[in-house]
């Protein structure tokens, strides 16, 4: 099928999102990692446009967006580990909450990891709404594909260690076992999964990562001051 | 058998026009019920409780939500004609350009419609090389799609209708036929194709529709 090719980092869960599809299919893969700081000339070829992370390369040809590459890696290596559900509706629900997760339950974490003061409690109440939302959604079912984990699973994961990272970046409790009690549950299950667990980088790395992240904007907000 | 299938939206939303011009190339029946976006239904608040928005297709009672993820479902229930290529490739391409068209082309055309003077002018460069990567997109091709309309066309054709009435509120042209030779064509061939022709809402009431919107975003502006 060709070499493949992950330019990205492993603290960035996006770029986590796209190993662990890989993994569950059994695909070999080579990470080219990148520097967000110093982005080399092969990730702004692979992605002009948006010049981010993941990249992923198969038979030369770059595929980007997380979202998009999960569909994309299902589609080729069709045979093993189906990640989206068969039946189309189920299909739609779940593209449904993936664009929920990324503009809504990524959106507003990161927006309370980043307010100050009066605004941060605001910005929490916003975050905890859109988890009560995914906690309603995995009601009754070991993971959101159902008894395996699938698509949305992989989307959701990031909650399992980089949402505890901006917790703990932003001073924070978004994800707490007795508001969310089935979702605090659903993490315990999930990280524990072989293929999601190899790909997990040290906690302290994904800290680093938005800590740095939150750093580099507070520094650009005080120089337009 | 006809199929149980409504779409809820609103006489102009551009997202429900999706669903539209999807519905009418795969000759689907459906029908219509109108939202009012000020005085939602209890249907919608029931249907789409997450967003609260239009479109919504209800397909034998059941809601699908977020028009490209309806564009998507229509394209896997019913396959023929097929909005989405089939090789995986060609098919993650058509997703990136869609979702292109909403984070980058419309928020910043939105940008330029909505301001005037120096923030008008400072939205405009951004939006221009922006449409450059569509440009590019359309060589070689009649359509986003190749040789007929696609899931990307139909993502983008909002401009198919749209862009023509920003231009003649604002007095200002955002898709000049020099700059961008093949968008140009690309529009009007969207906009005239006899299947999507007959779905474009009365063109006085959107000018009228938004016009008013301008004006608020004017007066609200610091």
């Amino acid at each position: 099928m060709g070499g493949v090719k992950v330019l990205g980092l492993n603290s960035s869960f996006p770029c986590v999102r796209v190993l662990w599809a890989l993994k569950l299919k059994g695909v070999n893969y080579e990470i080219v990692e990148e520097n967000l700081l110093n982005k080399s000339p092969l990730l702004l070829q692979m992605n002009p446009i948006h010049k981010k992370v993941p990249v992923l390369i198969h038979k030369d040809k770059p595929i980007v967006e997380s979202l998009l590459i999960l569909e994309y890696i299902d589609e080729v290596w069709k045979t093993t580990y189906p990640l989206m559900p068969e039946d189309p509706y189920d299909c739609s629900m779940a593209r449904f909450w993936a664009k929920f997760v990324d503009e809504k339950v990524v959106v507003t974490a990161f927006e309370a990891m980043k307010s100050e003061g009066e605004g941060k409690e605001v910005a929490i109440v916003a975050a905890k709404e859109t988890l009560e939302l995914l906690e309603k959604q995995i009601e009754g079912k070991k993971f959101f594909g159902g008894d395996e984990i699938g698509y949305l699973d992989l989307v959701v994961g990031w909650i399992c260690l980089w949402l505890p990272a901006i917790e703990q970046v932003g001073g924070m409790k978004l994800l707490d076992s007795s508001t969310f009690p089935l979702l605090y549950q659903w993490t315990q299950c999930f990280v524990h999964i072989p293929a999601i667990h190899e790909c997990l980088p040290p906690r302290e790395k994904a800290v680093d990562y938005f800590q740095t992240g939150l750093n580099y904007l507070r520094s650009l907000d005080a120089s337009k001051k | 058998m006809a199929e149980d299938l409504k779409l809820m939206r609103t006489w102009s939303s551009p997202y429900a026009l999706r669903v539209v011009h999807a519905l009418k190339i795969k000759g689907l029946e459906y029908e219509t019920v109108l939202e009012d976006m000020t005085k939602k239904s209890a249907s919608l608040l029931e249907y789409n409780p997450v967003h609260k928005k239009v479109p919504v297709l209800l397909h034998n009672g059941r809601p699908v939500c977020e028009s490209l993820v309806i564009l998507e479902y229509i394209d896997d229930v019913w396959k023929q004609p097929p909005l989405l290529p089939q090789d995986p490739n060609e098919k993650a391409m058509a997703r990136f350009w869609a979702n292109f068209g909403d984070d980058k082309v419309m928020p910043l055309t939105w940008r330029v419609f909505t301001s005037e003077g120096k923030d008008q002018e400072e939205a405009i460069g951004p939006m221009m090389e922006n449409l450059k990567f569509l440009e590019e997109q359309l060589k070689g091709k009649s359509f986003f799609g190749g040789e007929a309309i696609g899931y990307t066309d139909i993502a983008f054709g909002w401009m198919g209708n749209l862009i023509s009435i920003l231009e003649e509120i604002i007095d200002l042209k955002l898709v000049d036929e020099e700059k961008f030779p093949l968008l140009s064509v690309w529009i009007n061939k969207f906009s005239d194709d006899p299947v999507i022709k007959e779905c474009w809402p009365p063109r006085d009431k959107m000018v009228e529709k938004f016009k008013v919107i301008r004006e608020r975003y004017l007066k609200q502006a610091p």
